[in-house]
């Protein structure tokens, strides 16, 4: 296959010029301008198109196995294919949870069926996430998980947190927590402060993360542990994150695309899509965390995408399950809201969303070079669009930016060297 | 007369003649005026009432009681209005009197369909039990759709369904008028 | 108009002419309270029912009694204690309702929002009898005409709300109203109770019930022990809560009114003489009510509105 004519961008290789690109055996096997393509190949005019790195999503939900009536295998690889990613890794807070060798294995079976795209796994902290006993983690990590993680609940007690990073160290695989004070957030839907006074909803106080963050990093420090933070939202956390980091704590973390872009203001609604854990914060938080992206602070961009059937989410606020779907419009989302505007560079969130979350866990990373793996999407950056509810590919819709216009459509998404996701008519002038 | 020009059919001389004439009236078929209540129906007929009061004071020498009748909550359109865009004003009703056995006339400025007497007399029951009640209209323009008719009118006009009529009193309005617009 | 709204879900629903709309209104069913006959045709031929998935025996008769005084047929329901707090049941529960074609759904739920969801499952108007702590409007419209009628204003009027402001939807909803007929209002009560940022509502906080001393009227919030969660020490006891914040005879002066939402805990957030006095609106609130949900009904029914959608419809730009 040859794309021609798209301006190519990847930081990571330092190219930012008008090529043509070959992709041949799954390889990028030529970089230039006017190649001449074998009469077989396929030939792409992509004319006013961009090529880009494909994105790595290190935090996805894929209800896969149990509650697969909200997303499976392959509606959310196809997701993700749409959104231009190129590998994902999943969350095992499954039914049963991702916490054995059985369930590991045979999602990996289907997985070799189903996904479209390249799919990790990671591995339970804890037995059934019940925060009590650690998983079997050497025989997880044999069987191929990518990390470990207790996700959609924290690691409760310190205790248990601390024999996990002890135990695990010879393995040498990062440690994902979502951080939560429990008792703290109790009663809380959604972040406290002016909104939630005024709303009556319970209030979340943001310092049920940074309390816990501050917890977390003092156990990595002391035991020199590999860790990795999810979806953090607040200004505290992500100072206890720069402070620990210049202690030479080996942290990497997350922020999603709706913290960045929301705040705690789209609540009024009162609708579930903005609803999830943890909560659309401040704009002060949300400040930080957009400051935090551009400083390296936070290294990675990640969608926490978290599909949910319509009835569960279309209770009553409080009621409604944690959670929104994010794959297929993070990168327009940012790119029409904060990079367009001026205030993430380009290079900062191609980084984040491909780059960085690749390098922290152990992935192959998607960069556009001769003899490279072909990792790469094909976007139109001038297609502004609003986003549409019956327009994903996700099984669900849960999407906190529906309604919101964003900015690019992929049209073309390469994964390890496959075409995962072509969007047709592919090199239509528009 | 081109359509949409406006007609004054009774002018401030004029009304204030007319309405001492149905004052007159209403003293001479009613023996025992203190008998009689005057229920004016908002807006205008509230106005009326009040200066019927005064001619039948300065005629007769008697004060008779006045009150003012809210029909917003018995109208039979409710809904019909509501989605021509216009809420009826609510007022309050004021009846500091008995009206039991009593002899009622209600005073309204315009007597047209039938419907805003309907109203006005299911209104009036709910506050007792009347010997009796009878109308007192400034304008009756003809067009009836209830077997309604007044006791005392003050001018017949003859109108056309399209035609408006305005009555304008002065204490609400600018002066005292009754005017017709016609229409295509 | 701002107010053309189908329902009234919160009392932000209401611009300030819409609220004095409806309190004059009221005022003018109060003649109808003391005529032998109570009760207006106005409503005659149309459809009110009241789902009630919290119990409720004052906001519910209130209510009830209204729709009756305007010649509604009126069907009430109460459908709490069982299955009802999921979502999915208050959508069946309204539906199967709906298909009698009401007018109006007035509907009280522990949920909040679930007024809000019940507006897209039927075609009636939808009243807000109380969403969980989100809010409760026609209370509020009932205080503000309690308060107008006994200052004979509004505007400029010192309300002190005093108690547990956190889990209170009628503190929520007055709060608004109060601001938006142009009412001072300052709130006091133990930090625990006071969410934290309602001062960007434009009220002041206290926590020394001496500070009511300035207040035109003292607006006493039931202490929702049912509402805490075990374990969660909003106040340690309500010895002490009374103690310190309780709302008693020697904390007012005569010069000021005394309101309560009910149904009170006499003894712990107010005390009983105090309650009983003459210097208390409480029942005067009950009647208030009443007047205020018939108007709220004819109000809905008769106002012209436009559909105002709680969440834009979305069409595609390109």
């Amino acid at each position: 296959m040859v794309i021609r004519g798209a301006r190519v961008i990847d930081p990571a290789s330092g190219v930012d010029a008008v090529l043509d690109v070959e992709v041949r055996d799954g390889v990028i096997a030529a970089l230039g301008s006017g190649l001449v393509a074998t009469a077989a190949a396929e030939e792409i005019d992509a004319t006013g198109l961009t090529v880009l790195p494909a994105f790595v999503d290190p935090h996805v939900h894929l209800r896969t196995p149990g509650q697969e009536y909200k997303e499976d295998l392959e509606s959310g690889t196809r997701a993700g294919a749409a959104g231009g990613y190129c590998q994902l890794l999943a969350m095992p807070n499954t039914v049963p949870t991702i916490d054995s060798r059985t369930v590991l294995e045979s999602l990996f079976e289907r997985g070799e069926r189903d996904c479209v795209i390249p799919t990790g796994f990671l591995g339970a902290i804890s037995v059934g996430l019940a925060g009590a006993q650690l998983t079997d983690m050497y025989e997880l990590a044999s069987c191929g998980v990518a990390g470990f993680t207790d996700d959609g609940r924290p690691v409760e007690r310190a205790g248990l947190l601390r024999r996990a990073f002890q135990y695990a160290r010879p393995i040498a695989l990062p440690i994902a927590l979502h951080e939560e004070d429990l008792t703290l957030s109790r009663g809380g839907h959604m972040h406290e402060g002016a909104v939630s006074a005024e709303l009556g909803i319970g209030g979340y106080p943001g310092i049920a993360e940074s309390a816990m963050v501050a917890r977390d990093l003092a156990i990595a420090r002391y035991e020199d542990a590999r860790v990795h933070l999810q979806h953090l939202s607040t200004r505290g956390s992500l100072e206890e994150v720069a402070r620990a980091r210049a202690a030479a704590v080996r942290v990497s973390c997350e922020a999603t695309p709706h913290h960045l872009l929301l705040t705690d203001q789209a609540v009024r609604s009162l609708h579930g899509d903005a609803k999830m854990n943890p909560p659309l914060a401040s704009e002060d938080d949300r400040q930080a965390l957009i400051a935090a992206v551009r400083d390296g602070v936070v290294d990675c961009i990640a969608t926490d995408h978290a599909p949910h059937a319509f009835e569960e989410k279309d209770a009553p606020f409080e009621q409604a399950p944690n959670g929104v779907t994010g794959l297929e419009t993070a990168f327009a989302a940012i790119y029409g809201g904060l990079v367009l505007p001026g205030i993430l560079p380009l290079a900062t969130v191609l980084r984040a969303m491909s780059l960085a979350p690749a390098r922290a866990f152990g992935l192959v990373e998607p960069t556009i070079a001769v003899g490279r793996p072909a990792n790469l999407a094909l976007w139109d950056l001038a297609d502004r669009h609003v986003v549409r509810a019956d327009r994903f590919q996700s099984r669900s819709a849960n999407s906190a930016f529906i309604g919101r216009e964003v900015v690019g459509r992929c049209h073309l998404t390469i994964a390890a060297g496959r075409v995962a996701w072509r969007l047709a008519p592919v090199g239509d002038p528009r | 007369m081109h359509a949409g020009s406006p007609r004054v059919v009774l002018d401030d001389d004029a009304l204030r003649r007319t309405v001492v004439r149905v004052a007159h009236e209403i003293v001479e078929k009613n023996a025992d005026l203190t008998d009689v209540c005057l229920v004016g129906i908002y807006t205008r007929g509230v106005l009326l009432a009040d200066r019927l009061r005064a001619a039948i004071a300065a005629a007769s020498g008697t004060m008779v009681d006045v009150g003012a009748l809210d029909i917003a909550f018995y109208r039979d359109d409710v809904t019909a209005r509501a989605a021509d865009g216009r809420q009826p004003v609510v007022h309050s009703t004021r009846l500091d009197f008995p009206i039991d056995g009593r002899t009622v006339v209600l005073v309204d400025d315009v007597l047209y369909t039938g419907r805003t007497i309907r109203a006005a007399i299911d209104a009036l029951l709910d506050y007792g039990r009347p010997g009796r009640i009878q109308l007192a209209v400034l304008v009756d323009r003809g067009h009836r759709e209830l077997p309604i008719r007044a006791d005392y009118v003050g001018k017949n006009l003859p109108t056309s369904p399209q035609d408006r009529v305005f009555v304008t009193l002065a204490g609400h309005d600018a002066a005292d008028a009754i005017t017709v617009v016609g229409r295509a | 108009m701002d107010d053309l709204r189908r329902h009234l879900i919160a009392i932000g629903d209401l611009d300030r002419e819409g609220i004095e709309r409806i309190l004059e209104t009221a005022a003018s069913f109060e003649s109808v309270q003391e005529r032998e006959v109570k009760k207006v045709p106005t409503l005659r031929g149309r459809t009110v029912v009241n789902v009630f998935f919290e119990s409720s025996t004052r906001t519910s008769s209130s209510f009830e009694l209204a729709a009756k005084r305007l010649s509604a047929d009126v069907m009430s329901l109460k459908a709490s204690g069982s299955s009802v707090d999921k979502g999915e049941s208050l959508k069946d529960t309204i539906q199967t309702l709906s298909a009698y074609g009401p007018d109006v759904v007035v509907i009280r739920h522990a949920a909040i929002g679930a007024a809000l969801k019940t507006t897209g499952y039927t075609n009636a108007h939808v009243v807000n009898a109380g969403d969980g702590k989100h809010q409760h409007p026609t209370q509020c419209l009932l205080d503000l005409y309690t308060i107008r009628e006994a200052l004979g204003r509004l505007d400029g009027v010192q309300v002190a709300i005093v108690g547990d402001v956190l889990h209170s939807r009628v503190a929520r909803s007055n709060i608004q109203g109060l601001l938006a007929v142009g009412a001072q209002v300052l709130l006091v009560g133990p930090p625990t109770l006071i969410p934290r940022g309602i001062e960007a509502t434009g009220v002041r906080v206290s926590h020394e019930i001496g500070d009511i001393a300035t207040a035109d009227v003292v607006y006493v919030l039931r202490m929702q022990s049912e509402r805490m969660a075990e374990g969660a020490n909003y106040v340690p006891s309500l010895r002490e809560y009374t103690e310190r914040w309780g709302v008693t005879s020697s904390r007012v002066s005569p010069r000021q009114i005394v309101m309560h939402p009910g149904p009170m805990n006499r003894g712990v957030e107010i005390g009983a003489d105090l309650a009983d006095s003459n210097q208390s609106l409480i029942l005067r609130q009950v009647q208030a009510g009443l007047v205020t949900r018939m108007a709220v009904l004819y109000d809905l029914v008769t106002r012209p509105y436009r559909d105002t959608a709680e969440r834009p419809a979305v069409e595609v730009a390109a």
